[in-house]
């Protein structure tokens, strides 16, 4: 857009003398070999770029990703399969460790059971001899008693028929104390 | 043509929205040679470094986990593969650094084309029709190669009726020869219109009362041409896939 003519030879058939295009750019064919000699150059350097590195380095990185990719999706079916088996291990050993649990108990109740039971034969046994101790003191008690109450009976009675007036008869007396005590 | 210096209202509003294509020396005022470093060759080469840096540095990691740049960089590579995949099966995997390389110049050109102040080497025919020239030749040459003779199926439509079939031959000889010019019109044809429709736009920014209005519209554009530069980019690549599919499978 120079507003000064420019020199004739720099104009060519499509540049006027103040610089601007007469027609249409495009169809000036005297830059067509120039623009052609630079596109060809400019797309044999990005093909050769493209073919010889940027293309295999990027399948290479898809390609690597994939198998990363691949890898990790195998490993976390791995881990989760031992996940899996963990868990059973897990609740296999629970119902084990609960199963012997119970089985403890129920030794410990039998043991405590039979220890109780001896206990209480024992105390049983105990009891009963005690009892009979006792049963036996009793008598001795109460044989004891009845003799003294037949003594003091006896003493009392020939002390009422002195007193009465009358003549203790012992032998009377005996037996009739016998009797009634017996009664 | 539009590129006529139009003069409206004294002398304020000057269009020239064909100037952003002129090819010009980068060194010195000289003419230019086939060998001359120009700003076609600087935009080029800036693609060069673009499509470097998005798929060899970003990839330089080489990280399990990506970073944004690589995963633009696999997200690309991936586009392009499953795209010439699913068009020529497995066949078509054997060509993918070429598909790939059409991809990525055209995709980075495309939008280094949309800087401010930058050259658009896509919008010009001496760029877009050797490429189209390319994939053409690549096909007819590749489908003769692997099909002989029988890649002439291609244009014997076995499936049409006897009589139609000449006719049909010759309706699908003269689509088969229009291809490359469609593929390669389309292209610059699309960036062209949307980078001189902008710089229209920008010429009547001059104007106060409607420079807003302007300055919308350029907005508005740039939107689009951001979309079209992809679009196009990927219309091109996908039409080579369909190109290269009919070379290795001929049948129709």
């Amino acid at each position: 857009m120079a507003t000064e003519p420019i020199s004739e030879e720099v104009v060519g058939s499509c540049v006027d003398s103040y610089g601007s295009a007469i027609g249409m750019p495009q169809l000036c064919f005297d830059w067509f070999p120039n623009q052609i000699f630079w596109l060809v150059i400019t797309l044999v350097v990005i093909f050769l770029v493209l073919s010889r590195v940027a293309l295999p380095r990027i399948a290479a990185i898809l390609a690597e990703r994939q198998g990363t990719i691949t890898n990790d999706l195998a490993a976390a079916e791995d881990l989760k399969a031992k996940a899996v088996e963990a868990e059973e291990a897990y609740n296999k050993a629970l119902a084990d460790a609960r199963a012997e649990a119970q089985r403890i108990a129920a030794e410990a109740r039998a043991e405590i059971q039979a220890d109780l039971d001896e206990a209480i034969v024992k105390a049983d046994a105990e009891i009963a001899a005690k009892a009979a101790e006792s049963e036996k003191a009793i008598a001795e008690i109460r044989a004891g008693a009845l003799e003294s109450i037949q003594i003091v009976a006896k003493d009392t009675a020939a002390e009422l028929v002195t007193t009465l007036g009358g003549k203790a008869d012992a032998d009377a007396i005996s037996k009739a104390v016998d009797a009634q005590t017996k009664g | 043509m539009a590129t006529e210096t139009t003069e409206a209202e004294g002398s304020s509003l000057v269009f020239h929205p064909m100037d952003q294509f002129i090819v010009k020396p980068l060194f010195g005022d000289g003419g230019i040679a086939w060998y001359t470093p120009t700003n076609v060759t600087l935009w080029l080469f800036l693609a060069i470094a673009a499509v470097f840096g998005l798929l060899v540095l970003s990839t330089s990691k080489r990280a399990i986990v990506p970073t944004r740049m690589q995963s633009v960089a696999e997200l690309a590579y991936g586009f392009i593969y499953k795209m010439l995949e699913d068009i020529c099966g497995k066949e078509g995997v054997k060509y993918f650094p070429y598909v790939m390389t059409l991809f990525m110049f055209i995709v980075c050109a495309n939008f280094l084309g949309m800087l401010p102040m930058s050259f658009t080497t896509t919008s010009h025919f001496a760029v877009t029709i050797p490429l189209a020239l390319a994939v053409f030749l690549t096909v007819t040459v590749l489908g003769f190669v692997k099909n002989g003779a029988a890649f002439l199926g291609l244009f014997w439509v076995s499936s049409a009726p006897m009589a139609l079939r000449p006719v049909l031959a010759i309706i699908e000889l003269i689509s088969y020869f229009v291809r490359p010019v469609s593929h390669s019109i389309r292209l610059a044809g699309n960036v062209m219109a949307g980078h001189a429709v902008i710089k229209v736009f920008a010429g009547f920014a001059a104007i106060a009362a409607i420079s807003p209005v302007s300055v919308l519209a350029i907005t508005a554009m740039y939107g689009l041409e951001v979309l079209v530069s992809f679009i196009q980019a990927y219309v091109f690549t996908i039409l080579t896939c369909v190109y290269l599919k009919d070379a290795l499978h001929p049948s129709h």
